[in-house]
């Protein structure tokens, strides 16, 4: 399969790429922006993007970087899965995203894929956006006019729909640096490795003083995007961990999804999967949370 | 749009259309056969190539991306004529039945053991984790990879004593 013909450019910096996407395209298509290319070109080979530009930034030097700075963690455009799969920044204080990284797609692809393109991308089967979605995560988009800050539960517009204006690059995506004591996880249902997620859930849990501080539920591929279950993530803050609360959460998660029935399962077995991946993944934020590992 | 990709050492210089894809930038330009296309859709990692060391699917990468880069297929595994350890592994343990995957499940073996020379089953069992065997050789080929990290260990081992 071959995709539809494009004009290419590879800009050696930020600048240079932003006034290319100012352009807007053409009556020949959009600009795309491409930096893993792992969900686009497939895209491009199915024909259901056109675009009349690719702006490759891969070769913009800078856009690599995982750090923390200010009170954030921040990603840049070109952090592949495989290197957050094996940062041990994220192994040591960001438990969602690591348990998230390896589970993304297939080795070959995460060599390639990133984290801020997956997001952009907006499917409500990535990974990714349910985990932002659990941290509070944030997207900084720049153009050629300034630069802006989106959290990501704004950010997702529906089916494969972001808040992202056609002149912007994501250039970074941050997620507030963890406070107190805290855990995370990810659990993923899929039918093989590299398959789209049945169903995944995002967990992340803060404690002080014995009452969970902050709480973060994500869930995958239940919705027309990546959901927050924001009334169970409310009915967690301020108390103190225990079974029934967390059964309560659970309850709450999987009334917050809106699956659809396929090959990959019924409805029921779907919201069924989201109430126990919640609770497994609550048990695991606080256990890890407790000092546990 | 003019682009010069280094294959297995070799410059290759060509004017390509942006929208070719680096599986047959490596197959019809420079007519290296022994990349192989599977499923063209992401999924199957027959098309495995090794760019600038790390593993990715050809198919899955435009030609023009990989201008100025260094790319490294079956072909180049072999060295001076004979076998990569790779090679003889795979030959050894059995570790292919109709074939088509066996290139790319090599190069694979040749990032891993790079990256981590003494595997656990369960390592080999994840970097294999992209690639298919439609024969369902699995058990082989996790030998073999098996075999190659031995093999190439003991030749570390001999290089060190002598």
């Amino acid at each position: 399969m071959y995709p539809p013909r494009f004009e290419y450019a590879s800009p050696s910096t930020l600048d240079e790429a932003l006034s290319l996407l100012s352009g807007n395209g053409s009556d020949d298509g959009p600009v795309k922006v491409l930096s893993g290319g792992q969900s686009l070109i497939p895209l491009l080979k199915l024909r259901f993007a056109s675009p009349s530009l690719l702006v490759d930034i891969n070769r913009i030097p800078g856009l690599d970087r995982i750090e923390e700075s200010g009170d954030h963690l921040r990603i840049g455009a070109l952090v592949r899965h495989a290197a957050l799969e094996r940062s041990p920044l994220l192994a040591q204080r960001y438990p969602t995203m690591a348990a998230a990284a390896p589970l993304i797609a297939d080795p070959l692809v995460r060599n390639l894929g990133t984290l801020a393109g997956s997001v952009a991308h907006a499917d409500p089967a990535g990974d990714w956006g349910s985990v932002m979605l659990a941290l509070g995560g944030e997207v900084v988009a720049r153009s050629a006019d300034g630069e802006r800050v989106l959290p990501v539960a704004d950010f997702f517009q529906g089916f494969y729909q972001t808040s992202l204006q056609p002149t912007e690059i994501v250039v970074e995506v941050r997620v507030p640096q963890p406070r107190g004591s805290f855990g995370g996880a990810y659990h993923k249902l899929e039918r093989k490795v590299g398959d789209f997620a049945t169903v995944g859930v995002a967990t992340y849990l803060e404690l002080e003083g014995g009452r969970i501080s902050r709480a973060g539920i994500g869930l995958t591929a239940v919705g027309h995007q990546n959901l927050k279950a924001t009334a169970a993530e409310q009915a967690l803050v301020g108390n103190a961990p225990s079974g029934e609360l967390f059964d309560e959460a659970a309850r709450l998660a999987a009334e917050a999804a809106q699956p659809t029935a396929n090959e990959r399962g019924s409805v029921e077995y779907k919201r069924g999967v989201v109430r126990t991946y919640t609770r497994r993944g609550l048990d695991r934020c606080l256990q890890q949370a407790e000092g546990g590992s | 749009m003019e682009i010069t990709v280094t294959i297995n050492g070799e410059p290759v210089t060509a004017d390509v259309d942006p929208r070719l894809l680096l599986v047959h930038f490596v197959r019809e330009v420079a007519d290296l056969t022994g990349t192989h296309i599977g499923c063209d859709t992401t999924s199957c990692g027959v098309c495995t190539v090794l760019l600038d060391g790390t593993p990715v699917k050809s198919c899955t990468v435009l030609a023009v991306q990989a201008n100025g880069r260094q790319v490294r297929t079956v072909e180049g595994l072999m060295q001076n004529g004979s076998l990569h350890v790779i090679q003889e592994a795979f030959k050894e343990k059995h570790g292919l039945q109709c074939g088509f995957c066996t290139p790319a499940m090599m190069l694979v073996t040749s990032e891993l053991l790079e990256r981590n020379p003494r595997p656990t089953e369960k390592d080999i069992r994840w970097a294999i984790s992209g690639n298919l065997c439609r024969c369902t050789g699995y058990m082989n080929i996790v030998k073999a990879v098996q075999h190659a990290a031995e093999t190439s260990q003991a030749g570390q081992n001999q290089e060190e004593a002598s």
